[in-house]
């Protein structure tokens, strides 16, 4: 007898459904073998994890805090991936919205400027990932340059711009060298929604790009030739949709979000402009979109989980002194699962004799 | 891999340690944040080896707690505020970045006592706390600018802040007593901590000449090339002689422990009040590691000089004061004040670069 994976005749529709369910009770009981030979309660441990962040007003506004700019980074690269255009660069989009948006909250710093300087700043900040975004989309289709290599170099452009201007022309006066703008003003700051809470109105932007983009992507004509272009480049074509004017839209509209995303993150929870605002949100935001696949709703789900296992793991480390390293596994685990319990979309598995001569894994 | 057994394995231990222990619910629960993995040495490991020397001093009345690798971005502030509702009474928060998101939490919590390091801003309920790290510079700038043979000295600098800065001009005006022609090439890296830019700008000092490599950087990178390239080099935070046991000359070791064991106590005994505490080689928050690689009677030199610094004989910048312009920094006593070390953004004469973004 012999296990084999074979390709199946269409994709399943039920396994699509349930893969995650199966990916994510794989990694729990995986998890739970883990503590077990930590020397923790597995159940107590994952309560910790799981449950406790659930039930409790403050962790859950940080789940919302950390989703925010997941979400809205990771819609944007959905709407690139679909349409088959590799955008990589959201790190450097985000970090570029940030600093363009920091550019007015800088120069209006200590004036009298009134309520118009944070819209403004949003604006400027979604503009410039926009702008940013769409070097590496007309290398694509001007010139034919890798999109993948052109915007992940990119990013580092960005982080050394960020650096030289919070180290150069935009350091804090007050701030002994110290590499960092001066806190913004309260006009260029993103107001939060609990008073004492870090919830702010961040989140409310990021829940209407996900409407947005279940708008765009399931009822309008950009969103279906977005999805046949991607799925069907060569129909797309008969069909007389235009790729490069996707490919430059997607790009756009991308670069838009995680600019937007940027500038909300440095006039919202930071509060200044600094080196490292990013924990790697543009490219975690990869991930996320993958796990959401490629869904809008999906992705608010896959965003606010991985949040999830980012404040669990910190309660976890203090709760029950599980190292930060336990809560890195964890998410490999998890995605490990995700993408294994996919592959059974496509293929499944089935026992054959010995003898027969049928190959394995067929592509 | 190999890691992650490491941490499995102290996490059995901890929660063998957890068992034995006494309850916790009458204990002062004591938090820290820190900026990199624990590790093997370097600026967190210090802080952890203070940690631990805490909980060998007062673990029958103290939990702790640490919340390791917390970037200085958007996530400091969260994770500060947990060990907060976590029932910590007193937290340290070990870096510089930590200031805003500290000072942010503090306001939030009236009741929780705040020890945020190397920073400048502080609260009713928030302290701050550093060490002269450039009373050990002066001794490093005497001891190179004798075992220099070719008179250029190879400073690898993380950021031009401060403390940086004060290191560098502290290491020349030593320097410049033994050898009044000494010079300093200086690379920045734009980092506290990566090895692979500190080990290429080791080499492109060994390059330019330099024979003796100072570093204002964490690992142990630039020791190792100095070791493979025959030169010498100082250690930084943590003993590194290991890394080159024929290289070391001495290394600055931030030893934080009889600091935190004072706080704690201070919080034990309802004593706790914000203040700004900068110790140095006198009160052991600095302390040397042992002179090695030199003759002995650079040896002397420096242990005298140390015992000079620490009865207040000695002190690294005593006026008169040459700044780079050629003109004479402004002095109110017989040497800078500790505003003027803690805000110093000029270097001294016969330092011939510029300090980046200035």
């Amino acid at each position: 007898m012999q296990l084999v994976l074979e390709k199946r005749a269409e994709r399943s529709a039920t396994i699509a459904l349930v893969s995650p369910l199966i990916a994510i009770g794989l990694t729990l009981v995986t998890m739970s073998i883990l503590f077990a030979i930590l020397g923790k309660n597995p159940l107590s441990a994952l309560g910790v994890y799981f449950i406790d962040p659930l039930i409790d007003g403050y962790s859950l506004q940080e789940i919302a805090v950390k989703a925010t700019p997941l979400v809205m980074i990771a819609i944007g690269l959905s709407l690139c991936y679909l349409a088959n255009a590799w955008n990589i660069g959201a790190e450097g989009q985000f970090l570029i919205g940030a600093v363009a948006g920091s550019w007015l909250a800088v120069k209006t710093q200590g004036t009298d400027a009134g309520h118009w300087v944070l819209p403004a700043m949003l604006l400027l900040g979604a503009l410039a990932g926009a702008l940013y975004a769409l070097i590496p989309a007309i290398c694509k289709v001007r010139f034919g340059a890798s999109e993948i290599l052109t915007s992940l170099m990119l990013v580092y452009v960005a982080d050394l711009l960020l650096d030289y201007l919070v180290r150069g022309p935009w350091r804090d006066p007050k701030g002994f060298n110290f590499p960092t703008t001066a806190e913004f003003d309260p006009v260029a700051t993103v107001p939060v929604l609990i008073e004492g809470g870090r919830l702010h109105l961040g989140a409310i932007i990021a829940l209407a790009v996900v409407a947005a983009g279940a708008v765009l992507l399931g009822r309008t004509i950009n969103g279906f030739e977005i999805r046949v272009v991607g799925a069907a480049p060569r129909a797309a074509r008969f069909g007389g949709f235009n790729a490069t004017r996707l490919i430059l839209l997607t790009f756009a509209i991308s670069g838009a979000l995680a600019g937007l995303a940027g500038i909300v993150e440095v006039a919202g929870p930071v509060g200044h402009l600094q080196p490292g605002i990013s924990p790697g949100y543009g490219f975690t935001a990869i991930i996320v979109a993958f796990l959401g696949r490629l869904n809008p709703i999906g992705i608010l789900v896959a965003a606010l989980f991985l949040a999830l296992t980012f404040i669990g793991g910190e309660q976890a480390q203090i709760a029950m002194k599980i190292p930060l390293d336990v809560t890195k596994v964890f998410q490999g685990i998890l995605l490990f699962y995700v993408l294994a319990c996919d592959s059974l979309i496509l293929y499944r598995f089935r026992l054959i004799a010995a003898s027969s001569k049928v190959q394995s894994g067929a592509h | 891999m190999r890691k992650f057994f490491v941490a499995a394995a102290a996490a059995m231990l901890a929660t063998g340690a957890g068992l034995f222990g006494a309850h916790a619910a009458d204990k002062l629960k004591v938090g820290f944040i820190y900026l990199g993995p624990i590790g093997d040495l370097g600026w967190t490991y210090q802080h952890d080896l203070a940690r631990q020397a805490l909980v060998k001093e007062l673990g029958d009345r103290i939990e702790t707690t640490y919340l390791e690798n917390v970037s200085e971005g958007p996530d400091a502030e969260r994770s500060i505020e947990q060990l907060a509702r976590a029932g910590n009474k007193l937290i340290f928060t070990t870096s510089f970045g930590y200031m805003e998101p500290t000072l942010k939490v503090a306001k939030k919590y009236p009741n929780v006592h705040f020890e945020h390091a190397t920073g400048y801003k502080r609260d009713k309920n928030m302290s701050t706390y550093s060490g002269r790290f450039y009373e050990g510079r002066y001794i490093q700038g005497l001891i190179a600018a004798r075992m220099s043979k070719s008179g250029v000295l190879g400073y690898i600098g993380s950021f031009p802040i401060p403390e940086v800065i004060s290191g560098i001009n502290s290491t020349m005006l030593a320097a410049q007593t033994i050898n009044p022609n000494i010079k300093v090439k200086i690379i920045w890296v734009n980092s506290w901590f990566d090895p692979g830019k500190e080990a290429d700008a080791a080499k492109a000092l060994i390059d330019q000449g330099a024979d003796v490599i100072m570093q204002h950087t964490d690992s142990p990178a630039a020791m190792q090339v100095a070791a493979e390239r025959g030169k010498l080099a100082f250690g930084q935070d943590s003993e590194m002689i290991k890394f080159g046991p024929k290289t070391q000359l001495t290394s600055i070791i931030d030893n934080w422990a009889p600091y935190y064991i004072e706080r704690v106590r201070a919080e034990l005994d309802g004593k706790w009040a914000s203040e700004n505490t900068w110790d140095g080689l006198k009160e052991k928050m600095v302390v040397m590691a042992p002179y090695t690689n030199m003759p002995d009677d650079v040896k002397k030199i420096a242990e005298d000089t140390e015992a000079a610094i620490k009865d207040g004989k000695l002190h690294p910048f005593k006026c008169p004061i040459i700044g780079q312009d050629g003109k004479q920094v402004e002095c109110k006593g017989e040497h800078l004040s500790d505003d003027q070390i803690l805000s110093m953004n000029f270097y001294v004469k016969g330092i011939d670069e510029a300090i980046p973004g200035k």
